[in-house]
């Protein structure tokens, strides 16, 4: 058994994720060092977003997932909940693709950001609160100290992902992964919400895995490319040279038929 | 159609579905036999013959008058399936009536409509019960009409929720694009799409009539020339310190049929739910779709 | 008449919209003076050729999908005033909409949530068949229709959910254009469609509307989806309309300030290099 310092941030390998009926996620492998920016491209059905949910144990109940996800060498699955949840929000970090529904709706959001802080650096309900509205005015919410004591539903949908972005880096994780995060968004929103991904990332220091069926999303905050197709990585390599010379047909055609329906390039 | 015998076998994979359709099928084989032969005669009465034990030419043993126990329950099978399913029809015939136009019909009546429902759901059901019985001559239909009427109003109130969340799913909005008119929409795609749910409440309006049933003909509020459980109890009662045997049949009975009515009840209820996810091809689809359309909204 | 004039003179608007304007009434914020409105739509203006294809774009709460229900007569408009080939249309009595419901379909974003689960394939197809009284044989049509969208006539007894989402969307398709209206309208048909089979549905529409004579009006926030299908566009941004013109003007060299900004958001894709597979 490896020692906690091992400088690999995440390895998986060979996992696969089965709910009975054939595997969903089928042999997937691939590593993270730290501050990498790893996307994850695929379409409906590809594995994605369960390859996701499965590093930090959040596959569903009927699944079976075996493999090896490790994290500084430690190996995650098979892990406890509880020894997951410690993980969870503190080193690894989600964001999700909808802000309607991943937040408390009957909670403030300042107490939603605060959490994380209370949980897992045992911060005082003060000292919590102060650093959830640091994190609003980070995020770019107008009137900060206002927009903590909202509830999810005075927001906007832009407002309510930053509200989802500022939970998940509240702890300064070391990976934060995001699934489809600005799907659910209008375009001049979503414009805004990836710069400010970018820059919080970029400032913080965090590795990120970014999940997306958008090829012109992905080309603009990933370094890396990982393309799954029915549960298999069938190509990666950089970001921008996959995409402007695809080697397997499968991205071939992806990417065709993205540009088909793409404006001109810049 | 396929798709009732999918259904039905996925109802009998769940163990509630199991043991409920198990239960209930038993009632109607009771029910149904009685009409055609029991054991003796279910009212003969024969003094010399009373309070027999258990054997094999009577199967249950006798009442205190000599009447043939088993043949007493199979007969009373059929009074208590009449109630429930009579109680049933009229349940869901109120409740989808008033559920599906206050759900259709322009905001201010329906809401009207809406309101109306909820004050009749206040009248608690078995007073009003007695009351009808007590006005008009206490018979099985008025019984069922009390039973069906109370539960159809609160039936409504979960019709009405169903069908405004089917008017939001994109077909009924397709096929007023068509030409539909309402009331073809109503029958074609609200009806069908609203029946899963509607079935699993009316399992639960029949278990809630035989409990009623049982509870009015034990009060003596039924005919009666008409056998049931409820009446058995009350008579096999007065004895039952010394005969104590005798009143577990009927007891029995009345359990089974409402235990089976409700398990049923659960079983359909879970045969709908992950069917309605595991339609779609994939988990990840049934994922992006459902967040999407959620998104969208 | 007017309609047979109006008819065979293409220059003729098929479907113009003028000066539209709808609002909603919010909830009371005092109990004396006037309500607050939401104005969704304040003063559209719309005009669709025999043949032609326009896009309408805009954010969320730019008010296109309530258009799209005026334009289809689903929905009343405040003020204004929508004609097809010269007849006014306003939504009334479903017997006064008939003919207009014959001309005029709509294709919506869910495929998953517009086909009927309950249905098979050959009955979604023969709604509006047998709605709108078509007279020719409705099981003729529907193999005629299923052929035109590319799927199997055998497809007919299926039940929705045992297609793809793309597959599904062809249903819906050929569901359109049974009762062979004159004007397809598309409400983001393509968005819940993974990338790879958003251009084929497009090409398809574009097929369908060139040899079936359809117009269009397509429904999108997606830019791109709009430039590919569309000769003309309509931006709409808060309920009024930023811009309109030929889609390749107005999304290449946009003039507006909003438009400019709205294109200027979409993600860009890094440019192909020679060295790549065959596409």
């Amino acid at each position: 058994m490896t020692i906690d310092t091992e400088p690999t941030l995440l390895a998986v390998t060979d996992l696969v994720v089965d709910f009975g009926a054939g595997a969903v996620v089928d042999r997937v492998s691939f590593v993270m060092q730290p501050g990498d920016r790893v996307g994850i491209i695929g379409e409906s059905g590809s594995g994605k977003t369960l390859t996701a949910l499965s590093v930090v144990g959040l596959a569903p109940d009927s699944a079976s997932v075996t493999g090896s996800v490790r994290w500084h060498g430690q190996e995650l699955l098979g892990r406890s909940d509880r020894e997951l949840s410690r993980l969870r929000g503190e080193a690894i970090a989600m964001v999700f693709q909808n802000p309607m529904t991943s937040l408390n709706p009957v909670m403030r959001v300042g107490r939603q950001i605060a959490e994380p802080l209370r949980l897992h650096h045992g911060l005082s309900r003060s000292a919590a609160g102060a650093a959830a509205v640091e994190l609003c005015r980070r995020v770019g919410l107008p009137d900060p100290a206002h927009a903590a004591r909202a509830y999810p539903h005075q927001l906007s949908g832009g407002q309510r992902q930053r509200v989802g972005i500022a939970i998940a880096l509240a702890c300064r994780p070391a990976l934060l992964i995001t699934d489809e995060p600005t799907t659910a968004l209008d375009v001049t929103v979503q414009a805004e919400v990836l710069a400010l991904l970018h820059d919080l990332i970029e400032e913080r220091d965090a590795a990120l895995l970014f999940i997306t069926h958008d090829v012109a999303l992905v080309s603009g905050i990933t370094d890396h490319l990982l393309v799954m197709r029915k549960g298999t990585i069938v190509e990666e390599g950089p970001t921008a040279q996959l995409v402007a010379a695809p080697q397997h047909p499968y991205t071939a055609q992806l990417i065709a038929a993205a540009r088909a329906t793409a404006l001109e390039d810049a | 159609m396929n798709a009732t015998r999918a259904f039905g076998r996925i109802v009998w994979r769940t163990w509630p579905g199991r043991l409920g359709i198990v239960f209930v099928g038993m009632m109607v084989l009771a029910a149904l036999v009685s009409l055609v032969w029991t054991p003796y005669d279910a009212t003969r009465v024969v003094p010399s013959d009373k309070w027999l034990p258990l054997s094999t030419t009577h199967w249950f043993g006798t009442d205190g008058a000599g009447k043939d126990l088993f043949s007493q329950v199979l007969v009373g099978a059929r009074t208590t399936l009449f109630v429930a399913l009579l109680s049933s029809a009229i349940a869901a015939l109120v409740g989808l009536t008033l559920g599906i136009v206050s759900a259709v019909t322009p905001r201010h009546t329906g809401e009207a409509i809406a309101h109306l429902i909820d004050i009749l759901i206040a009248l608690p059901t078995l007073i009003l019960a007695l009351v009808l019985v007590a006005a008009l001559e206490g018979s099985l239909w008025t019984v069922s009409l009390a039973i069906g009427f109370g539960s159809g109003v609160v039936l409504a109130r979960v019709v009405r929720a169903e069908v405004a969340r089917v008017l939001t799913h994109d077909y009924v909005l397709a096929a007023t694009a068509a030409g539909s008119s309402t009331w073809r929409t109503v029958w074609r795609h609200i009806l069908p799409n609203i029946a899963p749910i509607v079935i699993v409440q009316l399992s639960l309006v029949a278990a809630l009539a035989v409990l009623a049933e049982a509870s009015l003909s034990y009060l003596g509020l039924t005919p009666i020339s008409t056998p049931s459980w409820g009446r058995m109890l009350e008579g096999l009662q007065q004895s039952a310190s010394v005969h104590p045997w005798a009143i577990v049949f009927p007891g029995l009975a009345v359990v089974l049929a409402t235990l089976g009515f409700n398990l049923l009840g659960d079983g359909l209820r879970e045969a709908i739910d992950p069917r309605l996810h595991t339609r779609v091809a994939t988990p990840s689809l049934a994922f992006n779709a459902t967040i999407e359309r959620q998104a969208e909204r | 008449m007017i309609e047979a004039a109006e008819a065979t003179n293409h220059d003729a608007p098929l479907l113009r919209a003028e000066g539209i304007r709808r609002d909603f009434p919010l909830p009371r914020t005092t109990l004396f003076g006037p309500r607050p409105v939401r104005r969704a739509l304040r003063g559209v203006d719309l005009t669709l050729k025999v043949g032609g294809s326009v896009g309408i774009v805009g954010e969320s709460g730019s008010g296109k999908s309530t258009l799209v229900r005026i334009l289809l007569g689903l929905d009343r408009a405040t003020a204004g005033t929508v004609t097809f080939r010269g007849r006014p249309i306003a939504p009334g009595r479903r017997r006064d909409l008939q003919w207009f419901r014959r001309e005029a379909q709509i294709v919506l974003q869910d495929p998953l949530s517009s086909l009927d689960p309950r249905l098979r394939v050959a009955s979604i197809i023969a709604e509006p068949l047998r709605c709108l009284a078509v007279d020719e044989d409705h099981d003729a049509r529907i193999d005629e229709v299923l052929t035109a969208v590319g799927l199997e006539p055998d497809m007919r007894d299926r039940y929705p959910h045992e297609f793809s989402g793309g597959q599904q969307q062809r249903i819906a398709i050929a569901r359109a254009i049974a009762p062979r209206p004159a004007v397809l309208v598309g409400d983001e048909p393509v968005s819940s469609l993974d990338v790879s089979v958003r251009a084929q549905i497009l090409d398809l529409l574009g097929r369908l509307a060139a040899e079936h004579d359809l117009s269009l009006i397509l429904v999108s926030h997606d830019l791109g989806v709009v430039r590919y299908l569309c000769e003309d566009v309509l931006v709409l941004h808060d309920g009024a309309v930023a811009e309109s013109g030929r889609a390749e003007d107005v999304l290449g060299r946009p003039q507006a300030e909003y438009t400019r900004q709205l294109v200027a958001a979409v993600p860009r894709l890094p440019r192909p290099t020679v060295a790549s597979s065959e596409y």
